[in-house]
């Protein structure tokens, strides 16, 4: 800076990892949103003639109070977290992934009907390992789709994606409906390999809660995702052209290969989430288990401030809300946790820079 | 050519001379830990031409912000006309006759030049309907009595960059303003537009006008000014009258220390390595590049730069610089012709295969191209190598810092920190991250767009003692620069780029301002190519 010391020869310091402001600055904005849900929330229960003390600790007994209740607030992270990993992967790409859900779906399709496929005496690790494999491969192939599509032709990612939802699951549909159901329902018989055991078998306090080790897989994809992003050449060159798509392809970065690779990857990492609901929960694939999971993942990446640690962070928060609703169901209706998501949610969204420059983006685009 | 300043601002003026037109004084102001200005204080007398230098960052802009009302200052004190004024806002510095011509021009393409001088203040039949006849005429008006030519009923669209920023000047004095303060006017302009803008500067201030030039050019300075105020690191460092003092002397004011002015120290052709291989260096044959309108960008140009040679390209901006270096980096497609490296041909490789041959570029842009702002120092100073800097995928993260120690204090990259994003850095610096870059690989190509464009006097110097460098090691330059005296200083050919073709190709030596820039603005035609 100084220009008077210009002529002495300065050697390189590390002065600033300025951890602080970083903390600072990935922190703040979710805790804001936080208040201001909070706010509102008190507004709402004393709208009802409640007193919000009353209720909210009646949410927190219901939630982190006991063990059954917090065992399906992580079952809810889980799935949550898989989700939010997925979108925040694209979103570090600079690509908006809406089809986590069918994805999600997708997923657990696939690990459904390895399951199915097993025979029944298979070794656990190898058919977890196999189903978990199915299950990815299915979300990978769904995320392929607009990849291919939006390389190949240039079609915009968020309308494939949300197309290809009702694609996808209208197919999922049909699949089950006409083909697999067990009479009377609509989900698959049990899979007969490759069941995950459930937190409540480690620890019977949580039994009848449906968290499973699927949450350990969460945790550990979580750990890929950053290792990848923040240590591999691949998440350099993927963020580069997150941030400055033109100067990646000047760095020699084919935009197109990350793009591809990113959205599939996506579609890889919410089709392992299915694992969570087939392999650690009922067992069976279900019609319309996935249902909300994708565009709540959404709102957990954005939270979550596309970092894997902030997305399970932010992933238990919104479970948290989930099962919280239920909870306070006698004394103010569960929509007010549906309320309370959309505050959050847009809260971050005016405060998260990711958003902001997308928005300027989009301006600037139409303005030149 | 310029009147004494003392007997202009006399003739022009009526009033009181006392009275400084524009005084600020022990102006503080931080941007979190950054301070722009700590105690910098300027004062312009009415009726003069004054011209605020400083290195990039030494706070020039941020003063005029406070000036104009864009921003407050944290401490200090600013007085319009003898009236304390600190703190204003936009409005009533507009109010108060303040205009401030930005470097990049504010106007709406879509609307003439009418349409945009009266925007915000169109004069209405019947309070509802746009006067168009009222606002033409009032524009000539003001068009004869400053000397500002433009057709007021032309879009903005068509308009060359001169002539925009006749606009832009036109607009502020449409709204009254008795004070002008031009941000670096003359970076995109041809010598010819140069002179027009300083005849007209002229006129103004011997009606009485007060202007402001800030500028790091110092021939502009010598040639327009009548007053000179110094800023470094936030500082007013002097205030000098033109007459009295030198370009070396402002120049070392500016940096602090003494500073070459003349960059090409020649190096003799005997130092040159000899013998180069007929087809080595880069060869462009017949490149033929179609804009996004379907219109030749590049129109069938051939040139070669051996190795130990630095071919320069000048013209003005716009004319298929940037659509050319582009092509030749492998950013834009071609639509016939052949690029070769060495003999190679890579007109059909991709910009890594690029890389490997042997092509090294420093891009015109370097807030799009040639930087990743969010990433840090050490990250971007591996943009382009990243893959000799990871094992089986994983970055080696020793190595990318060890390489950063090094290129910082090789190429004196300030403040020395490598996990400092690069959006920190001040334009120089950004710049001298580019070239550390770029200047480190092993390449025997070298595409130089706008190198030293927005970088401060020493880093200017530091980059061209670089690109010397390079030549007297045997890389083949390409030179792309709007800055004529930097093309000639630098290079031992050049070219004049006019329309998308060569419109001359000459030994330096045989070259001048003057004859290129006739070729630069095409009254004299021919094609090199």
């Amino acid at each position: 800076m100084s220009a008077s010391s210009l002529t002495q020869g300065v050697r390189p310091t590390f002065t600033a990892a300025p951890w602080r402001e970083r903390a600072q600055e990935a922190l703040i904005p979710p805790l804001v949103a936080l208040l201001v849900a909070l706010i509102c929330g008190d507004l709402l229960i004393l709208s009802y003639g409640q007193s919000p003390a009353a209720v909210y600790r009646l949410l927190l007994e219901g939630t982190w109070g006991n063990a059954y209740g917090f065992g399906q607030v992580l079952y809810k992270a889980t799935t949550l977290a898989f989700t939010g990993l997925a979108v925040s992967f694209g979103l570090r790409a600079g690509l908006f992934n809406i089809g986590a859900e069918s994805q999600l779906a997708a997923g657990g399709f696939g690990a459904a009907l390895m399951g199915l496929a097993l025979p029944v005496g298979t070794p656990l690790i190898l058919a977890l390992l196999v189903c978990m494999i199915a299950a990815g491969l299915a979300g990978g192939i769904v995320g392929s789709v607009p990849a291919y599509l939006k390389t190949r032709f240039g079609a915009h990612e968020v309308i494939v994606t949300i197309m290809l939802n009702f694609i996808v699951l209208a197919l999922l549909n049909w699949f089950i409906a006409g083909h697999l159901h067990v009479p009377e329902t609509l989900h698959t018989p049990e899979i007969h390999a490759g069941v995950l055991p459930r937190l409540a078998d480690i620890d019977p306090r949580f039994h009848g809660s449906a968290a499973s080790l699927a949450l350990i897989v969460a945790v550990l994809v979580a750990f890929a995702v950053w290792f990848y992003l923040f240590r591999a050449r691949g998440g350099y060159e993927l963020r580069a052209v997150g941030l400055q798509p033109q100067a990646a392809e000047y760095g020699g970065i084919s935009v197109g290969r990350v793009w591809m690779r990113a959205l599939t990857f996506s579609g890889v990492i919410a089709g392992i989430g299915g694992i969570n609901y087939v392999l650690g929960y009922k067992h069976y694939y279900e019609d319309g288990f996935a249902s909300g999971a994708g565009f709540l993942g959404i709102a957990v990446a954005l939270v979550g401030r596309n970092h894997p640690l902030g997305v399970l962070v932010a992933a238990f928060f919104f479970a948290t809300l989930s099962q919280g609703g239920l909870a306070i169901h006698a004394f103010v209706p569960k929509q007010m946790m549906d309320v309370l998501q959309g505050v959050v949610i847009l809260a971050v969204a005016m405060a998260v820079p990711e958003v902001r420059r997308i928005l300027r983006g989009a301006r600037g685009r139409s303005g030149a | 050519m310029t009147s004494g300043p003392a007997s202009t601002s006399e003739a022009a003026r009526g009033q009181a001379s006392a009275v400084p037109a524009i005084r600020m004084e022990g102006i503080d102001k931080s941007f979190g830990a950054i301070r722009a200005n700590r105690g910098a204080s300027v004062e312009v007398m009415p009726g003069e031409i004054h011209a605020l230098v400083g290195e990039n960052g030494a706070g020039k802009s941020t003063l005029m912000r406070i000036l104009g009302g864009l921003m407050k200052p944290d401490a200090g004190h600013v007085e319009v006309n003898g009236r304390n004024v600190t703190g204003w806002s936009t409005n009533e510095a507009i109010a108060a006759g303040i205009g401030i011509v930005h470097q990049h021009f504010m106007l709406v393409p879509t609307l003439t030049v009418a349409e945009n001088l009266v925007l915000g203040c169109e004069p209405k039949t019947r309070g509802v309907v746009l006067d168009y006849k009222q606002a033409d005429e009032d524009v000539r008006k003001l068009s004869n009595e400053t000397g500002l030519v433009v057709a007021p009923d032309r879009l903005i669209s068509e308009l060359s960059v001169g002539e925009a920023q006749r606009v832009e000047i036109l607009k502020v004095l449409f709204r009254g303003a008795r004070i002008l303060v031009l941000d670096e006017p003359t970076a995109v302009l041809s010598p010819p537009e140069v002179r027009e803008l300083w005849t007209v500067l002229r006129r103004l201030r011997d009606k009485g006008d007060t202007i402001v030039l800030i500028t790091h050019r110092l021939d502009e300075v010598v040639e327009i000014s009548n007053t000179i105020t110094v800023m470094r690191a936030g500082q007013t460092v002097a205030r000098v009258k033109t007459s009295e003092t030198t370009p070396s002397e402002i120049a070392r004011l500016m940096v602090g220390r003494e500073v070459s002015l003349s960059a090409g120290k020649r190096v003799q052709p005997s130092e040159r390595p000899t013998g180069p291989q007929p087809d080595q260096g880069l060869e462009a044959r017949n490149l033929i590049v179609v804009g996004s309108r379907g219109i030749r960008v590049i129109d069938d140009v051939s040139f070669s730069v051996k190795p130990g040679e630095i071919l320069g390209i000048a013209g003005v901006e716009g004319n298929g610089q940037t659509e050319l270096v582009e092509a030749l980096a492998g950013l834009r497609p071609v639509f016939a012709g052949d690029i070769l490296i060495d003999g190679t041909d890579i007109t059909g490789c991709s910009v890594a295969q690029r890389h490997d041959a042997g092509l090294s570029h420093i891009p015109e842009d370097r807030h799009r191209r040639g930087l990743i702002l969010e990433y840090t120092v050490a990250n971007n100073l591996i943009l382009g190598v990243q893959k000799y800097f990871s094992r089986r995928g994983i970055m080696d993260r020793n190595r990318v810092m060890e390489n950063a120690m090094q290129e910082i204090s090789s190429f004196d990259i300030r403040p020395p920190n490598p996990v400092l994003a690069a959006r920190a850095l001040s334009g120089g610096n950004q710049q001298k991250v580019i070239v550390a870059r770029e200047m480190s690989r092993e390449f025997s190509v070298l595409l130089a767009s706008q190198p030293t464009r927005g970088v401060d006097v020493g880093a200017i110097e530091f980059i061209h003692q670089q690109l010397l460098d390079a030549r007297a090691q045997g890389k083949a330059i390409l030179l792309v620069s709007a800055e004529l005296n930097e093309v000639l200083a630098l290079s031992d050919r050049v070219a004049v780029m006019y329309r998308g073709k060569l419109a001359v190709l000459m030994p330096a030596a045989e070259a001048s301002e003057e004859v290129l820039g006739e070729y630069m603005i095409g009254t004299k035609k021919g094609n090199a190519a």
